[in-house]
Parts: structure tokens; sequence; C-alpha cells
């Protein structure tokens, strides 16, 4: 194990698969000559050279169908979007060609390729830099979707979503790429795609956070512990496939539940998992779900309005409460 | 502003009213303190008082309606007032009685999505049971009724600690595979208790300086068990139809037999036996040749349950109420087996010990008050069984012989039974059995 920032993490990630397998480049905006809007591929240029490591025009819709041209041809493209704000200029390739290709070609072509890039709020960037995708894309079957909320599963989650053979949105946050954490140096370290983690045991509430909503629950399941409430709290690392029943298995437990969830509430991944848990665990709920997520506005700018707009660990600690019928 | 004027709550048992006679007509003023109707309850005809000053603008129920309490009655308020909408939101069935309790729940609000609407409050009308899904597997897993429970969650909602409650305290488990339903209706039979028996203890009296006869007594709150009592025995006594056979037994060979035998356990110094012993055991062999009455009446799923095996239940008065401890095959089980078992099972029941199996599961229950010098007395059927048999004191008695008036042991027994399952032939031939047992104790050990 080795302490590491998560941007290093996932730089780990990609130059160690770069180094194993060499059908495997990155490009995005800024990646090479810049060493990355973010500094993850700092360094990659010098290391793998320009053939590998490519800078692109501002030109999302052209290069995330030239990605997936060069994944159709057998290469690993790592497309790198400088936030996924910017993705939705080429949501016309992802959603119908990297989605959809296998399934329309009866199987005959398959789109190794991952896209990756700061998803979700930071801080003051105001609404059009502030989107939490992951509802968008998880709801187009074709696309697998990640979020991680720690160094070591971002170096696990990236080197699993870049060997995978289909299509991978992977959502980074751009506040957490400075956080450090333990992460393995095992060059075969692979996290499997659809698999929660359980990240605190307690019996009284399951509390469920990807991405940075992680670090809100296990805040608020401390909050809790001072009041000596014991709340389980569940990082679904991916969002789709989504491991629901590792979720079910702790509602069962606890029969309640609040979710955490950076994205605007409606039709979110927030409710799909809502959802999926009263139609599986009905019988074992003792109160509403609850859910804590993002105000339905576009993103203010203002710091105090945007302190407003996000989740809170107040707010979720307040949740947890009502669902237990404490207050 | 529209002032409703809703069915008030009048007794404790009132549950709906009757309005008798209305007292004014529409238009006329009234001051707080005026009688506007008489309203029937189930107890007594009372006058229905307004708390507010204002012109009658509606009579929302006419004279002879019964509408549950909370129901709106009539409407008050300032003269030629437009109380369409008042009178909508009750007819929706929307508002109850604390409709700022109602506006204030609701799944979305307070969690960061102020511009989502929060979930409409479930109508409170009264006849829609509001519980938790959990909450309600348990109470069908349990056999609790939930439309006896009161719920301790928001607008009333009946929660998983409610159930607890319910049960006496005990953790639900949260189970993570789909229970088998192991436990069947402990609370049935941890209530499962025969007739009014035990002798209420009476309050302490405490004295005041200014001690006055209208003074209301102390009132406590209802157990859990006493609801439960409560609950299923009223349930057994209203619905299975009881009838009642008392038969006279000569007990002269079971008080001699029950000497000899407890003067050899003093020698030996084992455990003496009492009369209930002997009466368990014989029960427990008449029943064996009388299935008709080891029997229970599943109205639910239409069928009559003979029982092929005799588990005989012992009613025992504890501080809290009743509890049934079972003997297990009694049949099968010698007499001192049973008094050690009797006696074991009841100090745990006394001690608040016993354990789902050991109080569920009877086929046939005994209640004895003999010991209370009580000659005879019915007992409330312990469902869903379908007899109960209440056992008198032995008492001397000059009884006829050969013509001759001597001194006898006699001791009344009455048996209440369920006439959907057992028919009073099948009653009396069952006595005559245990009759014949007792009267002979020496069968006992054939």
């Amino acid at each position: 194990m080795a302490e590491m920032q998560f941007r290093e993490a996932l730089r780990a990630a990609m130059v160690e698969e770069m180094e194993r397998d060499d059908t495997i480049f990155l490009m995005g905006e800024e990646v090479a000559e810049y060493d990355g809007a973010y500094k993850v591929s700092e360094g990659m240029l010098a290391q793998f050279g320009a053939k590998r490591v490519i800078d692109t025009p501002i030109s999302e819709n052209g290069f995330a169908g030239l990605g997936i041209g060069a994944a159709l041809n057998g290469l690993r493209p790592i497309v790198e979007f400088m936030t996924w704000n910017f993705s939705f200029v080429a949501i016309d390739q992802l959603i119908n060609n990297a989605a959809k290709i296998r399934y329309m070609s009866g199987g005959q072509f398959k789109v190794p390729i991952v896209f990756r890039g700061p998803n979700g709020a930071a801080g003051q960037l105001a609404a059009t830099h502030n989107t939490s995708t992951e509802s968008i894309y998880a709801t187009f079957p074709g696309l697998k979707v990640v979020a991680p909320s720690n160094p070591d599963d971002a170096k696990g989650l990236l080197k699993s979503a870049i060997r995978d053979d289909d299509p991978v949105i992977f959502l980074e946050s751009e506040v957490m790429f400075g956080w450090k954490g333990d992460v393995s140096e095992e060059k075969n370290y692979l996290i499997p795609i659809g698999k929660a983690r359980i990240a605190r045991q307690g019996d009284a509430v399951t509390i469920v956070g990807h991405s940075k909503s992680y670090w809100v629950a296990m805040k608020t399941a401390e909050m809790l512990a001072e009041d000596g409430i014991e709340a389980e709290v569940i990082d679904p690392r991916t969002i789709r496939p989504l491991d629901i029943d590792t979720i079910l298995e702790s509602i069962r437990k606890t029969n309640r539940c609040v979710i955490i969830d950076e994205s605007n509430p409606f039709a979110s991944i927030s409710s799909e998992m809502t959802y999926q848990i009263q139609e599986r665990a009905f019988d074992y709920l003792d109160a509403p779900i609850m859910r804590i997520t993002a105000k339905d506005t576009p993103a203010p700018y203002a710091k105090n309005l945007m302190e407003y707009y996000m989740p809170s660990a107040q707010d979720a600690y307040d949740a947890c409460r009502k669902v237990m019928y404490v207050d | 502003m529209a002032i409703p004027v809703e069915m008030p709550k009048m007794s404790d048992t009132m549950e709906e009213g009757v309005l008798v006679a209305w007292l004014v007509d529409e238009g006329a003023a009234v001051a707080a303190g005026d009688i506007i109707a008489q309203v029937e309850t189930d107890k007594a005809t009372m006058d229905l008082e307004v708390y507010d000053d204002g012109v009658l603008l509606k009579k929302v129920i006419g004279e002879g309606d019964a509408v549950p309490i909370g129901a709106l009655i009539a409407v008050l308020g300032d003269k030629g007032e437009d109380v369409s909408d008042l009178l909508e939101r009750y007819s929706a069935g929307a508002a109850s009685r604390d409709t700022s309790a109602a506006e204030n729940v609701g799944v979305a609000s307070g969690n960061g999505q102020d511009s989502l609407p929060a979930l409409a409050p479930v109508a409170g009308d009264g006849s829609r049971v509001k519980a938790s899904p959990l909450a309600k597997k348990l109470a069908q897993e349990h056999g609790l009724d939930l439309t006896r429970m009161r719920g301790s969650g928001p607008e009333g909602r009946i929660v998983k600690r409610d159930i607890e409650l319910a049960m006496g305290g005990v953790q639900v488990p949260a189970q993570t595979q789909a229970p088998a339903p192991l436990v069947r209706e402990p609370e049935r039979e941890k209530s499962a208790a025969p007739a009014a028996t035990r002798v209420p203890t009476p309050a302490p009296y405490q004295p005041t300086a200014f001690s006055d006869a209208d003074q209301p007594g102390e009132t406590v709150r209802i157990s859990q068990m006493r609801k439960a009592i409560a609950r299923r025995l009223a349930q057994s006594k209203f619905t299975a139809p009881h009838f009642y056979l008392t038969i006279d037994v000569d007990m002269d060979r079971a008080v001699a037999a029950r000497a000899r035998v407890n003067a050899i356990a003093e020698k030996e110094g084992s455990e003496r036996i009492s009369f209930n012993d002997i009466i368990t055991k014989a029960c427990a062999v008449a029943l064996r040749s009388h299935p008709a009455v080891n029997a229970s009446y599943l109205e639910d799923q239409g069928e009559i349950r003979y029982h092929k095996s005799i588990h005989v239940a012992v009613a025992v008065a504890i501080d809290e109420g009743l509890i049934t401890p079972v003997i297990r095959h009694a049949d099968r089980k010698g007499l001192s087996e049973i008094g050690a078992e009797t006696r074991m099972l009841a100090q745990k029941a006394r001690d608040r010990r016993l354990q789902p199996e050991e109080f569920e599961g009877s086929t046939f229950t005994t209640s004895n008050l003999g010991m209370f010098g009580i000659e005879e007395f019915t007992a409330i059927i312990n469902p869903p069984e379908a007899c109960i048999l209440a056992i008198g004191a032995i008492r001397d008695e000059a009884i006829v012989r050969d013509g001759q008036v001597v001194a006898g042991k006699r001791m009344k027994l009455t048996m209440s039974c369920d006439h959907r399952v057992v028919d009073g032939a099948t009653g009396s031939r069952f006595l005559e059995t245990l009759r014949k047992y007792l009267e002979e104790p020496l069968n006992l050990l054939l």
C-alpha cells in the first residue's frame, strides 16, 4: 500500500494498464502538453509519447466519436472529458454509438472504451459546470457507470474499467482529486464493477452514498454515533450495474434507508434505488425511504447558496432520525 | 371563519355516536357552552356542546345518523359565510383532527428538496390502519391486530417499535431471510387465558387531606398483557358461541388416592401431587377418547382441526394478568411428572420467564379457582381451543348413598364449549369419561 492522492491513483491505474497493453491510449483536452487540466495525466506524455497521450481540440463530439471508432477497430481508448458537463456535446456519440453498437450489431462489434473526468459539483463553478451526470448515463443500457469514492477504489475500478470490453462512464470528482488514501500497489489490483462496499457496520439505519456523497454519509454516521445510533454505510461504487443486493441485505437488517446523492432529485439514481428497494424489500421497510440530494434547481454560484444547494450531513442526519422515528 | 364541530369522544369505549336530536336550527346564533344536539354513545345519551360563538351554518348529519369520532357534525361561522371548502375537505377525508400535523408529514419535506411536493398524507378517515410495511408484516406473523394498536410514528403510523411493545418489549428480530412462521401467534397464546379468575388487588388507598367521595379513582395505563387478554377474551366470548355443562364429581377416591401418593412421596422425598395435577392427567386421558373435544374451529381456513397431540394448558394467575403454560403430551406423562412440570412452569410464569413454546400450542385448558373456595364458575374459552374446564373447590357434602345420608367429597366441573365445534352431547360424553377417571383414579393407571 502507498499513500496516494485520488489523481495519482487514477494515473497509476492508467500508467500500469498502458504499460501492460499498448493498445491503450489516452486522449482529451490538455491531457498531454499541459499534463492534464487537473494533473491526472501528469508525466504521461513524457512516458508514452504523443501517439498514446493525445491532446485534442475543444471538440467533444469529435474526439468521443474518434475514440469509439478506435475502440471498434481494436484499440482501447481512454477519453478524458475536462468535466462531464462537457460530455453533453458528445452525448449522441455516447448514447447512440458507444452504448448501442454491441447490441445493434448482434455482438459482432464491441466498444472497449473508458470515458472519464470530473463529475458533479465542485465549489463555485455555477450551473453549467456542476451537473451530476450519473443518472443520465445510467439510464442507457450498454453503458457501465462507475463512481469511486476514494483513491484505492479509483485505482482498482479504473483498471477494471480499462479492461472491460464495454464502454464505461467513469465519474471522478474535482473536489476529491487531491484527497489522499492508501492505495494498493498490486499490478493486477482489480475491483470488480458491480460490487458495493459496506463501509461501516451498523443496524439502526442504512445510509447509501456514492462518490463524494459517501463522505457525507460517513460524516452523518459519525454524528449519529454520538447519539448512540449505529448507522450502516454502503458505498455502491458502481451505479450501473448497481449492487442492489448488498443494499437490500442491509435494509432487511435496519428496516430503514437514507440515500445521499448529489444529483438533482428528479429521476435520479436515488429515485432508482428507492424504487428497487421498495420493490424488493417492501415488507422490511419501517419508514419511507428518504433521500438527500442537490436541490431541484440548476446549481447556484454564490457560496452560501451553493452550500444550501448541496446535500449536507446535517440534512442526512435529520433524515436518519426521522426515519428512525427518533424526533 | 368556518369552525367545524366534530363528533367528540365521549367515553373511553366510544367509537361512534348517533345524533339523536338537533336542539338548534340552522341559522341560529350559538355561544360557547351552548348545547346544540344530543348524542347517543355506547353508554348514554349526552349533550353536544359547542366551544365557539357563531352561527350554526350547516347541520351536516341528520337525526338518527351514526358517525365515527372526528367526523363532521356541523359547521359554525359568520352569517352567510361560504363553508363549501370546509365540507369538501371533510368529505375528501383529508382533514384529521390535527390538520397541521397532517401537513407536516411527507417524505420529502425537510430533506433539501423543498421544491418537490411532499407526499400527501393518507386520508385520516379512521377506517384505514396506518402502519409501516414492516409493522404490517410483523403483525401478521405474530397474529397481532393492528386495528387495535396505537402507532407512535407520524400521524399515528404503527411502526416496528410499536409491535415490539405489543409483544411485551421483545426485540423483534430483523430477519435477513424470509422467516418461517416458527412462532405461531405467541401474543394470542399469552393472552389466551380463561375467564375472569383472579381477584384483582385493590389499588392502595391513599388518603389525602381533602379526601372527597367524588374524586376520580386512580387510573393506570392498560398494560400490553391486559390489553391482549381483553382483546383475545372478548374475541373468544363474542365469536365463539359458548355453552356450559356442569357436572358434580365424587372426589372421595381421588382425595384418598392423593393422600396415599403424597404420603409415599413424603417418605421418599419426591414431588407431591395436587388435585390439579390429577385433574390435568384425567382431562388428558379423557381427551384421548374424545378427539372431538381436542379440536379447534378455524373459520378462516373453513376447517375444524382435530389435534393429534394432547397439550393441556393450566391457567396461572400472575400479577400482570393470566397466562396459560402448557403441559405437552399430558396424556403420556405420569402424575408426578405433570406435577413437577406444572409447578416449574407456574414459577417461570410468575417470574415472567416463560418462553413462547411453553405457553403456546395448547389444545385444551383448565382453570382452577377451587383454592379460593369458588364452588363453580364458567370460564371463557382459550381460543382457538374448543373447550375450557372450570374447576371448583372440593367440598364436604352430605350425600345420599344407598338410601343413607353420608359425608362425602364433591367437586363441580363446568366445561365451556364452543358450539361451533362441540355439541352438547359431545361435551357431556367427555365429562362423563372425565368423571369416571376422577371417581376411580386407578383407571388413570391403565
